[in-house]
């Protein structure tokens, strides 16, 4: 939806308000809705106290409600790292199950403030959706699986071999891609649902599976046997998965991305958990010193207070430590997703 | 004489015999007899016999064997997470009710906060004994009106909380079957009264009134409930000013209402055309109101003329609220598909759907019983 017909359309719903109801007051703000001021969400999710957020349905290591119905994840932490920023409250989040169909209407009507939902940001999302994204929290890309006993090295030896993939997807069209552009041939075998798509390949029907490498990952180690299946070293398509925010909130957009770009610098200054204590106390480093909040004022240019960063990773850990505790059990590798010191894609810019 | 008298005292075989009820050959009456004419008549007939029991009892020694002979009822849960090596050892020749064990609080309750937990079960609790209430025709007075509105209200004190100390809880975190529920009570509860007035529009003389209800009715029923759900969850809030939301859970409501009462009108409307003509005019010669006449005469004859198709969509409603799933709402079915979205977890897809089925079997198998009673009692009558 272009953001001129989603106006259209506001204007629609009110001018029908409007009509049913016949309230004079109303009617005077007919003409669509002004564009909203530049903090309007940071400055509502203060006055609600909660923050709104979208997170998958279920996905495991990204988003997923425990046996007691609490909300853990990659993705969650987020969450919760941008509650603690703004309420020093973990707690107070407001989490919204979105499905791939509805997450981008919640955003975009104000049901959600942000969507940390492993949501492939893309030019089309980031233009005529109205959204915004400022933070890559993970950097995905499509991979593919075999079985070990096939003793297939790379994708490129997979011609004319069957491969199960889901329909619809950008996994189907990346992978038709893919192969033409690489002259190889494949027969794709489509099935809908992701439990009969992963059966079918563990049954055999299919050479290779195709998916996210996370989601490969995941799919690995939930085998009975996960040294049975191997995967291959190409990654036929960029996703990278980022935060969304609705378009034109700069100031939200800014603490979104800076508390991404905390989690990672934390990391880059070995900043942990356990230890952010004694860096707030003796660590000389200016950098860190700045991070903590001791000098620079950072956090009040933020609209947060100066000490946000250290609650932050003490409510959360770094971006290391929360990988380590959600996705490296899933035999989720760090890859592109390593900090830029060690050849990876995550790279803080400078808190100065 | 003596020949007489020895003739006297010698046992009657015969006629002793023809005294005593005797029973009919074993072959022409009873259990064997049926089976014999209705199992075993002609040789196709057997062969089909033997086959189907052959199936029949291997399928049932195996799901004995599934379920409960190797089934594992419970894992240990370490920090790390659940161990499930004993389960996954079973490579699905046993059950691993471990994970219902597990899961169960989360499937019934959602992402309800924990401790809270009582509260949604003694919504639960109370939604049964709303139906057991309701369903006896003792109580069946303007009083059960009120019955309803209070405990309506209870229910929302309790899931919403707030007051008397219980912790506000949002909609959000509402799940499972008190999802479930609250959706098709709410639903049925209100689509039907809507219903009666739409179908009773439809009959209506006023071209406006008619107008209006042909047009609702054919419009939702044009269209599936999941487009209905969707144009609630993604259209909607987009027709709506900016910093207004309906909540998700009450646009699935609404959905759910409008929906229902349209096939729900549909159905009422069979009833009042099935009644004879003549009912409406004896109403008519005793000078009775139109809504006198609809009260005490049509409605109760029509309804009663209905209840099987009544009962079917009743049924078909109950199981179509487990659709809110494409919006993100965790009913029933999609709180136990989430339940094995946990890695540790993965692959016991059937343990869950077998005990949510059950679930969902219970409450539809119970209307269904129901429905037949009570169609038998109220058309005693016409039985001859």
């Amino acid at each position: 939806m272009k953001p001129m017909r989603l106006a259209t359309l506001r204007a629609l719903g009110a001018a029908v308000m409007v009509g049913t109801m016949s309230l004079p007051a109303l009617a005077q703000q007919q003409p669509a809705p002004p564009a909203a001021p530049a903090s309007a969400t940071f400055d509502a999710i203060k006055a609600r106290g909660t923050l709104s957020c979208g997170v998958n349905t279920g996905l495991a290591g990204f988003a997923q409600p425990d046996s007691q119905g609490r909300w853990q994840g990659f993705d969650v932490e987020y969450c919760r790292a941008l509650a603690v920023a703004l309420f020093n409250d973990a707690s107070k989040v407001r989490y919204v199950p979105t499905t791939a169909q509805n997450r981008f209407t919640a955003l975009q009507s104000g049901e959600i403030d942000v969507l940390p939902r492993n949501t492939t940001a893309t030019l089309s999302r980031d233009t005529s959706l109205g959204l915004d994204f400022p933070a890559v929290n993970f950097y995905d890309g499509q991979g593919f699986m075999v079985k070990a006993s096939l003793g297939v090295k790379s994708a490129k030896e997979l011609d004319g071999a069957t491969v199960c993939v889901q329909p619809g997807t950008t996994t189907e069209q990346n992978l038709t891609d893919w192969a033409r552009a690489n002259n190889v041939k494949f027969t794709p075998v489509i099935i809908e649902r992701l439990e009969e798509l992963v059966s079918a390949y563990v049954a055999g029907r299919c050479d290779a599976y195709t998916t996210d490498v996370s989601g490969l990952a995941a799919t690995r180690s939930a085998q009975p046997k996960p040294e049975d299946h191997v995967i291959l070293p190409e990654v036929i398509s960029k996703e990278p998965l980022a935060l969304g925010v609705r378009h034109g909130d700069q100031r939200w957009a800014d603490l979104v991305r800076w508390t991404h770009n905390l989690l990672l610098a934390a990391e880059e200054f070995g900043i942990t958990t356990a230890n952010v204590d004694k860096a707030v106390a003796d660590d000389q480093r200016p950098e860190v010193q700045r991070i903590v909040g001791k000098t620079g004022g950072l956090g009040a240019m933020l609209g947060v207070d100066n000490l946000w960063a250290v609650r932050v990773i003490k409510a959360t850990g770094n971006y290391g430590e929360i990988f380590e505790r959600h996705l490296k059990p899933l035999g989720i590798q760090r890859g592109p997703n390593a900090q830029w010191t060690n050849g990876g894609l995550q790279y803080s810019f400078p808190f100065r | 004489m003596a020949d007489i008298a020895a003739e006297a005292s010698a046992p009657r075989p015969v006629a002793d015999a023809a005294l005593a009820p005797r029973r009919p050959p074993l072959l022409q009456v009873g259990p064997l007899a049926w089976a014999r004419a209705n199992l075993f008549s002609s040789w196709i007939s057997t062969a089909v016999t033997l086959a189907l029991s052959y199936l029949l009892i291997r399928w049932t020694v195996g799901f004995i064997d599934w379920a409960f002979v190797k089934a594992i009822w419970s894992v240990p849960v370490t920090p790390q997470g659940a161990q499930t090596q004993a389960c996954r050892a079973l490579a699905g020749s046993g059950a691993c009710w471990a994970v219902v064990t597990e899961k169960h609080r989360f499937i019934l309750f959602g992402t309800y906060p924990y401790e809270q937990h009582w509260r949604p079960a003694l919504v639960c609790l109370l939604f049964v004994g709303l139906y057991i209430v309701s369903a006896m025709r003792r109580f069946w007075r303007p009083a059960l009106a009120l019955v309803w509105l209070a405990t309506l209200t209870v229910i929302g004190i309790l899931m919403w909380g707030g007051v008397l100390g219980m912790p506000y809880v949002p909609q959000e975190r509402w799940g499972g079957l008190v999802i479930t529920l609250i959706l098709s009570t709410f639903g049925i509860a209100f689509a039907f009264p809507l219903s009666i007035l739409v179908a009773l529009g439809r009959r209506s003389k006023m071209p406006a009134i008619k107008m209006l209800c042909v047009v609702y009715v054919e419009l939702i029923r044009g269209v599936p409930l999941i487009s209905l759900l969707f144009m609630a969850s993604v259209m909607f809030p987009l027709f709506l000013p900016e910093g207004i939301n309906i909540d998700k859970l009450l646009r699935a409501q609404i959905a759910i209402i409008l929906f229902a009462a349209a096939y729900l009108a549909e159905v009422v409307r069979a009833g009042l055309q099935a009644l004879p003509r003549g009912q409406y005019e004896a109403a008519d010669a005793l000078g009775l109101s139109y809504w006198q006449k609809t009260g005490f005469i049509i409605m109760p004859q029509a309804l009663r003329l209905v209840i099987p198709p009544l009962v079917n969509t009743f049924i078909g409603f109950f199981k179509d609220t487990s659709l809110v799933l494409i919006i993100g709402i965790f009913d029933l079915l999609t709180a136990g598909k989430t339940a094995i979205v946990e890695p540790a977890w993965q692959g016991f897809g059937i343990e869950i759907y077998v005990t949510v089925g059950a679930i969902y079997f219970v409450f539809c198998f119970a209307m269904s019983r129901y429905s037949q009673n009570l169609e038998a009692e109220l058309n005693r009558h016409r039985v001859r």
